[in-house]
């Protein structure tokens, strides 16, 4: 298949999503389960890919993404609130500090980049950790992230421990389809140039990375700025999607639903993770609600269902994950248009790595 | 100018208690082949570690094409500890980091083969055209440097030719044999433009055969690349045939130097290194 022909097919493909999601939000009414996964998926895909781009493609075992989220979330809130909304909601501050709103999309993009100059200056004490380390110490910055933007004093910027609401947010499933689409297709860029070679090498060995001339600290911290920029990104979409936010809501349990993500979908795979992103919202949103709330049969209550026990059955879902599926679905291959093609027509089998995936 | 490439001077690497590399001194001339033997845990790895900055010694300075390129003395705790020799004669600390050699024009393979595992033949030779790149993160993401990605993937295409490995091309480097990945870890050296290539024992796990194909690779190397050549290894035929010169160091102390004939005939390289060989 011609580079143009798969180009060709890629882009209609695209447009006929689209399309579909068009059609979709007309006929079904707003308010369906459906575009409930549809954005959440979607914003979960952004934020599970970033988080590759450091763990699969980087190496690097942070566990600070929801952290990020956090303060793109806020980022986003804090500058979009109407002015005339303001005294309203930072009633408990004077209205607050923050007397102007920006367009959303402008927010949006400064989410990420505060996220970002977050990132640039607690990665140059923490990327020097090997793997645990680093692991615990984004976490701990995670958690402190938390409670600082619940801290009373930080009330007149962040309302402190109360609500940020009111702030503008779009609707149309089509929004978040593009924007997280935008952010990923930058991340598969950035993969496939020659930092992304960089990036690749440090993973399968620093040493021997090192010995190539390519600067350690320099590219992870990259690797870790850019991840955090798009975490931020999606952090600032979480934020519009829920159309109210409060810092207790990013808890470390939110990081290790996107860890779960990255793993199931498989770590190394950047079509893995937008995959599973969706299965995930659909299980946890949709069909594995009934576990949380109680179930009365004949008279008879079903045993363990309660409130919770959702998380115990994810809980179980990761282990059996990670004791015998560590490759996750779709391991380090990518799906692709030339991948299915080969696989219909039977060819490059031999050249490439596994069926319907090529690199 | 001085006529070395490559000068080490007092160096002292210690960890903790154990004095690895003791006092050593050595330099290595242009186009030459010269080689560092030394039984087993003698410190010749310990010394290629400090030439490439993945360790500042203790004591001592290297100095690469007359220029000083690491520089240390015992600072903090180790003054106290330290049990070396020389101590206060260098007062600079120059460390700069692997990658910082390499770029001067130091490249080094390893002990232990350290490809990139997920990656094929070609891909780990493109890897070394990164440092060189002129494109920053976004024009590169953006794609924005065609021209500059199209010149390091015919680089690495035509390295690759030289080296007669063109034909594993796509293959993922791991699944090459032994003798290959032996011969691909030099090319992706070769690759990063050296001046000066050091090899840590590059025959280790070779049968006959390959150990004389790679003789002749690493001869044909230094004058197709016009480089010079400082190596570690262990199998006797290779070091003699093709060293300039020897240094052997035991205990990492440098016992004996000198041409392949000299050295064979020292006494105490026969009863150090020789005699400990037997054992093996
Ligand atoms: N990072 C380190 N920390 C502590 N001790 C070390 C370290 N690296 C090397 N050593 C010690 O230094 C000594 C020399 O080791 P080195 O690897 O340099 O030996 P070698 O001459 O390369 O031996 P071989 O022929 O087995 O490769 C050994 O006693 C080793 O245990
Ligand atoms: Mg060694």
């Amino acid at each position: 298949m011609k580079k143009q022909t798969e180009a060709f097919v890629s882009v209609a493909l695209i447009a006929a999503l689209l399309i579909v999601l068009f059609v979709l939000e007309r006929v079904i009414p707003s308010t369906s389960m459906l575009f409930t996964v549809l954005k959440k998926g979607a914003i979960y895909a952004l934020v599970a890919v970033s988080m590759n781009l450091l763990n699969g493609f980087t190496g690097l075992f942070s566990l600070g993404q929801a952290g990020f989220m956090l303060v793109g979330a806020y980022t986003y809130g804090v500058l979009t609130i109407p002015v005339d909304q303001r005294a309203n909601v930072y009633m408990y501050y004077d209205g607050g500090l923050i007397q102007f709103a920006l367009h959303p999309i402008l927010a949006i993009v400064i989410a990420g980049i505060i996220a970002g100059i977050f990132a640039y200056l607690i990665g140059l004490p923490v990327l020097r950790l090997k793997s645990d380390y680093l692991a615990i110490a984004t976490l701990g910055f995670a958690e402190i992230i938390r409670a600082v933007f619940q801290w009373d004093k930080l009330g007149p910027l962040t309302n402190g421990s109360n609500l940020l609401r009111n702030y503008p947010s779009y609707k149309s499933v089509l929004f978040y389809f593009a924007a997280s689409g935008v952010c990923i297709a930058l991340i598969v860029l950035l993969i496939n140039s020659t930092y992304g070679r960089a990036f690749k090498a440090i993973r399968d060995d620093e040493v021997a990375a090192e010995a190539m001339g390519i600067n350690l600290a320099h590219h992870k911290r990259i690797a870790f700025v850019v991840s955090s920029f798009f975490a931020g990104v999606s952090g600032a979409l979480l934020a519009m999607y829920q159309t109210s936010i409060q810092a207790s809501m990013f808890k470390s349990a939110m990081t290790y639903e996107i860890l779960l993500i990255v793993v199931i979908g498989g770590i190394g795979s950047i079509t893995g993770s937008c995959i599973s992103s969706f299965l995930f919202i659909i299980l946890s949103e949709w069909l594995l609600r009934f576990l949380d709330s109680e179930l009365v049969i004949g008279g008879f209550k079903v045993p363990l269902l309660r409130s919770g026990f959702r998380k115990v059955v994810f809980s179980i879902i990761i282990m059996i994950i990670v004791l015998f599926f560590r490759q996750g679905i779709m391991g380090t291959k990518e799906f692709s248009v030339r991948g299915i093609y080969n696989r219909i027509t039977g060819k490059g089998r031999k050249a490439q790595k596994g069926g319907a995936a090529d690199e | 100018m001085s006529e070395n490439v490559l000068k080490v001077e007092h160096v002292t690497m210690q960890f903790g208690g154990v004095v690895a590399v003791d006092n050593l001194n050595l330099e290595v001339n242009k186009g030459e082949i010269v080689s560092l033997i030394g039984p087993n845990g003698a410190g010749k790895t310990t010394a290629f570690n400090v030439i490439t900055g993945v360790y500042p010694p203790t004591n001592g300075a290297v100095y690469f094409q007359g220029k000083k390129i690491v520089e240390n003395h015992p600072q903090g705790k180790m003054r106290r500890q330290y049990l070396g020799e020389n101590e206060g004669k260098y007062d600079h600390v120059i460390a700069p980091t692997p990658d910082r050699i390499t770029k001067l024009g130091i490249a080094r393979t390893f002990q232990n083969i350290r490809l990139f595992k997920s990656q094929t033949v070609f891909e780990n030779i493109l890897i070394a055209e990164h440092m060189r790149r002129t494109s920053n993160l976004f024009t590169a993401t953006l794609h924005l440097n065609g021209a500059e990605e199209r010149q390091m993937r015919q680089e690495a295409d035509r390295l690759l030719h030289i080296v007669e490995l063109d034909d594993v091309r796509d293959e993922l480097a791991t699944s090459l044999p032994y003798g290959k990945q032996r011969r691909l870890e030099i090319a992706r050296a070769l690759a990063t433009k050296p001046s000066l290539l050091l090899l840590d024992e590059p025959a280790a796990g070779m049968n006959p055969q390959e150990t004389d194909e790679l003789t002749a690779f690493i001869g044909r190397v230094r004058d197709d690349f016009h480089l010079t050549i400082f190596m570690i290894e262990h199998h006797m035929d290779l070091v003699m045939e093709i060293s300039d010169r020897i240094y052997v160091l035991d205990f990492g102390k440098l016992i004996s130097q000198g041409t392949p004939d000299v050295v064979q005939s020292d006494p105490r390289v026969i009863s150090a290194y020789l005699g400990v060989q037997e054992d093996e």
